[in-house]
Formats: structure tokens, C-alpha cells, sequence
């Protein structure tokens, strides 16, 4: 079955309040349940914020490091779910159904060389 | 690329029973059944289209040297299916080749049995509406999905298409790779969908024919004979999702629409190549026999009882076809329509049609109090049909005052020259 990476991106700003959390942590439990029965979870982090990151860049022979991500943007890479489908349209059901995806947003690529 | 169109023959001089004309009307007809068929055999859009444009190209060869083939569709499906053996055997970077070397050759050995040959009918209708559905799936780009559908399942070729939208041969080519690849990359499923997905997909891809009618429709600009065949392609496409859905309404709604509009095509141009609005166009010059099959069409799409969009705006062309002059045009009716086509997808744009249809019917200051929480609405302030309207309304109550600063409003959102000049002569009667 090929494989997709759902990419999770969330707003830098906005996003569930504070006293939703708990709710919110129930719907990703469910939901990473819900993956795991349909047979279709294989990997899954969350990525802790932009203000951790260090991006490395290698030029001339150097290597130049900066304090935060490589790119200021609206939105940020906060966790991925690496999941097999039999095809797009699985795929982007469960993108859908991610609990994010209705403040944030989800980009599903597929694996490389499956094609 | 043009490559692919080589086995195309030239447009001049060519004899109507020529084996080059039955290349062409084979094209037409079967292009899109072969590859339909032939991409589910294989599971590779890439691969099926290019075994398929080799058939096309042998068969020019071939039909001059032995004569045409007493089935044309038949000796291209079984070409191409060879052509995709001989490509599988070549290329052997493509993933499970012997797998589906082994298929074909199965099929291939099959088709050599008669009692089979007939059986392929039910599936080919299939295929092609499984294609329509791929073509349009809403994971690739709007123009994505509109050049595909041309390409695939149209019989128009990469550089006609181009032409057609105003691009560049080379531009296009890319956006067929493009999308060829993205379906094959991201697997975009090869199905027609089921259950409740159906109904929003349904409309993606009603929505993509349509746009390839208007497309062809609005001929403000670029090759006129190439966007007239645009029209022409959208109401086949049209005509293949009502044989293959029959039991859709609205499916039969928008064949119907694109009929009836099709069928003033020739009539809203004159001898000059200006626009002639609707009220003025000369009515014999409309098509007979399209607007007959459109009216037939909306008729079988009501019978069916489930109303929506296109059957509503199939039903205001019909009033405007039916009406022997256009002073007898059924206002009123029309005006119902409107308020019912708003009900099911709201929008400025039939909120003014609606209130141009009532002042027809009831007057012009019922027409203005249709669009008066229209111009109180701050996001409407630049859109140029309101303000058009709106000047025409004024005029008729009287108000000269009013009608002339609307119609410099409107005058100053348009870059449309034809309207530009309609306005322009409008505001200029205005002082008469």
C-alpha cells in the first residue's frame, strides 16, 4: 500500500484556548486510536515549537547556524502521522479527520518512488 | 507535445473516406473509450496514452496500405494494447512490469477468442466515466482538471487546446505532465466514487464541464472557430455523463443549459463580429435542432423530480428560446425562477438578474427594490453588473441624475471594451 506523510501545520496565532486542551488531547487519543484499528497507522510525532529550532545550513565548506526555523511564516511544521492508504482519497479522508485540521491545516504528500 | 499529435493528418486537403479522415473520425469518436479502458488495464494514465497515440499513428500506415478495418475502434484498442506490451518490454524501470505484461497478454490472448470481442461493451462505459472522475478530482489545479478532461476524453490535440485557452503549445504540454504525474505520484484513485462522496464530486465535475462550455461561450477574445469546438466538446462531454448516469437530474440539466445556450451561439455576433445582446439578436438565425434536443433534454431532467441549479437555469433559457419575439418573453416566470435559483445557491449575481427579470414583469421600481440591500452591501461596491443595473433601473423611474453617476460607477469597473462601448452609448442616450 503506498504511503503518505500527513503533515500537521498550525497557526502561530490563535488555535484552541488554554481550558480546551483537555478535550483537544482526547480528540487526538481517539484519533490516533481510530488510525491504529483501520491498520493503517505506522509513525506518528509532535514536534516541539519554532523557538527550539536551529537550522543548519552548509556553505563553502562552512557550517552556519541560525537561532529558529528556516523560514518566518504564518504557520508551523508542529507534527506529522505517517500512514499507508490504498489511495489519495483515503488518505485525504483521514487528513480531513485530523483534529487540527479545522484551525490549522494538513498537507498529505506521498512517499517518494511509489509511483 | 506535438510529437504525440504526429499521426494527426494535415488539416488541408485530405478526402472525406481517405484512410487519413477515418484516422481522424476514429480519433474522435474512440479516443476516449480506448484509453479509458486501456488505463485500467495497466493502472498508468502516462503509459496508456502514449501506447494509444502509437495505434493512432500505425493505424494511419496501416489503413493506407490494407484498407480501413471493418471495426476502426476495435483494430485501435487491440493496436494499443501491443503498443503497450512493446513499451513494457522496452522500458524497464517501470515498477510490477511483468505483472502487467502478464495481464495484458492474458487479455491480449482473450480477445483472440470471438465469443469475447462483444463483451467488453459494459465495461467501456465504465472506464470512461471512471476517467471524467480521475480527470476532475479536486486535487488537481481547476486548469489542471479542465486541459485533462480536453485532452483525454475531448478529441481536440495538446496544440488546439492551447490555442483554446490562450497558452502556449509548450505551456500546456507541461500542464498535462504535470498532471499525469501528480496522479500517478499521489495515487489518485482510477473510480468512480461511492455513496456519500458522490454527490459533491459529482458536481466537481459537472463544474468543469460547464466552464469548458463558457469558455468557448464568452469568445471575447483568442480563435473563434477553436472556442466554438470548445462549446462543441463540453455538450459531448455533456451528452456521455447523460448516457452514463442517466438517473441524474442534474446531470441532464446542464446538457440541457449548454443546448439551449449553444443554440443563440451564432446569433450574438453580427455581420461585423460585434456583440448583439439577447433582445436584439435575430431569432431565425437561433439553432432549430439544438434548441428542440435542449428543450427535450430539460424536460426528461424534470421528469425525474429533483430540481437544482443547472435544470433552474436551463428553465430561464428555455423561456428566453421559447418566446417568438422578445417582447413576448415570460418575465414573471423567469423572475420565479431566479428567486428559486437563489434559494439554492445564493449570489449577487442572480439577485441582479432577478431584479432585472421583475422590472421587465412588474415595472422598474419593483426592480429596484430588489437590488436596493444589494448597493447598501460594501462588498458589492465594485461589481460592475449591479452598477450597470442599476443605471438602467434609474432611467426608466426617471431619474437621469442618478442613472448617469451609475452608469459612470459602472463605467469605471469595466475593462471589457464590447460592454465598455454598450455603456457609453447608454449614458450618451441618457442627454438626448
Amino acid at each position: 500500500m503506498p504511503k503518505y506523510m500527513l503533515l500537521n501545520y498550525l497557526p502561530t496565532k490563535g488555535g484552541p484556548a488554554p481550558e480546551e486542551m483537555r478535550e483537544q488531547h482526547a480528540r487526538w487519543m481517539r484519533y490516533d486510536q481510530d488510525l491504529k484499528e483501520a491498520g493503517l497507522f505506522l509513525a506518528n510525532d509532535g514536534l516541539a515549537g519554532p523557538d527550539a529550532a536551529t537550522t543548519v545550513r552548509v556553505r563553502g565548506g562552512e557550517t552556519q547556524l541560525t537561532d529558529g526555523p528556516f523560514a518566518e511564516t504564518k504557520e508551523y511544521l508542529a507534527g506529522y502521522f505517517l500512514i499507508e492508504a490504498p489511495d489519495l482519497d483515503v488518505a485525504l479522508e483521514w487528513a480531513a479527520r485530523m483534529p487540527s485540521s479545522s484551525y490549522g491545516s494538513v498537507e498529505v504528500r506521498p512517499v517518494w518512488g511509489q509511483a | 507535445m506535438s510529437s504525440n499529435d504526429a499521426w494527426r493528418p494535415a488539416a488541408e486537403p485530405v478526402a472525406p473516406a481517405g484512410p487519413a479522415a477515418a484516422v481522424e473520425r476514429t480519433f474522435r469518436a474512440e479516443q476516449g473509450a480506448v484509453l479509458a479502458t486501456l488505463i485500467r488495464h495497466l493502472g498508468d494514465f502516462q503509459l496508456a496514452e502514449d501506447a494509444v497515440q502509437d495505434a493512432f499513428a500505425a493505424a494511419l500506415a496501416a489503413w493506407s496500405e490494407d484498407g480501413i478495418p471493418a471495426n476502426p475502434g476495435a483494430w485501435i484498442t487491440v493496436t494499443a494494447r501491443r503498443k503497450a506490451i512493446d513499451r513494457l518490454r522496452r522500458e524497464r524501470a517501470i515498477a510490477d512490469r511483468a505483472a502487467r505484461l502478464a495481464e495484458l497478454a492474458r487479455l491480449d490472448a482473450q480477445e483472440h477468442r470471438p465469443e469475447h470481442g462483444a463483451d467488453e461493451g459494459g465495461e467501456v462505459v465504465d472506464d470512461r466515466l471512471r476517467l471524467i472522475f480521475t480527470c476532475c478530482h479536486p486535487a488537481l489545479a481547476m486548469p489542471a482538471r479542465v486541459a485533462l478532461t480536453l485532452k483525454t476524453l475531448g478529441g481536440l490535440s495538446t496544440g488546439e487546446i492551447a490555442r483554446a485557452f490562450l497558452v502556449s503549445e509548450t505551456t500546456m504540454a507541461q500542464r498535462l505532465v504535470r498532471a499525469k504525474r501528480k496522479i500517478a505520484e499521489a495515487g489518485i484513485p482510477y473510480r468512480v466514487p461511492s455513496g456519500a462522496a458522490l454527490p459533491g464530486r459529482l458536481e466537481g465535475v459537472l463544474s468543469v464541464v460547464y466552464l469548458i462550455f463558457n469558455e468557448g461561450y464568452g469568445a471575447a477574445e483568442g480563435d473563434r472557430l477553436v472556442r466554438g469546438e470548445l462549446c462543441g466538446e463540453a455538450i459531448r462531454l455533456g451528452r456521455l455523463l447523460a448516457a452514463l448516469m442517466p438517473e441524474d437530474a442534474e446531470v441532464r440539466g446542464l446538457l440541457a443549459l449548454m443546448l439551449l445556450h449553444d443554440a443563440r451561439r451564432d446569433a450574438r455576433l453580427d455581420a461585423d463580429g460585434r456583440y448583439v445582446p439577447l433582445d436584439r439578436q435575430d431569432r431565425s438565425r437561433w439553432d432549430r435542432g439544438r434548441i428542440r434536443e435542449g428543450l427535450g433534454t430539460l424536460d426528461a431532467a424534470m421528469a425525474l423530480r429533483r430540481p437544482g441549479p443547472y435544470q433552474l437555469q436551463a428553465a430561464i433559457a428555455a423561456l428566453h428560446v421559447e418566446a417568438p419575439r422578445a417582447e413576448q418573453t415570460d418575465w414573471a416566470r423567469i423572475a420565479g425562477l431566479y428567486l428559486a435559483l437563489g434559494r439554492l445557491s445564493p449570489s449577487p449575481v442572480i439577485e441582479v438578474n432577478r431584479a432585472v427579470a421583475l422590472a421587465r414583469a412588474a415595472g422598474p421600481s419593483a426592480g429596484l427594490e430588489v437590488l436596493a440591500p444589494l448597493l447598501d452591501d460594501s462588498r458589492l461596491a465594485r461589481y460592475q453588473p449591479l452598477h450597470a443595473a442599476h443605471a438602467e433601473l434609474l432611467r426608466q423611474v426617471g431619474d437621469r441624475e442618478g442613472a448617469a453617476r451609475a452608469y459612470q460607477h459602472a463605467l469605471s469597473l469595466t475593462g471589457n471594451a464590447v460592454e465598455r462601448a454598450e455603456l457609453e452609448r447608454r449614458l450618451a442616450e441618457l442627454g438626448e
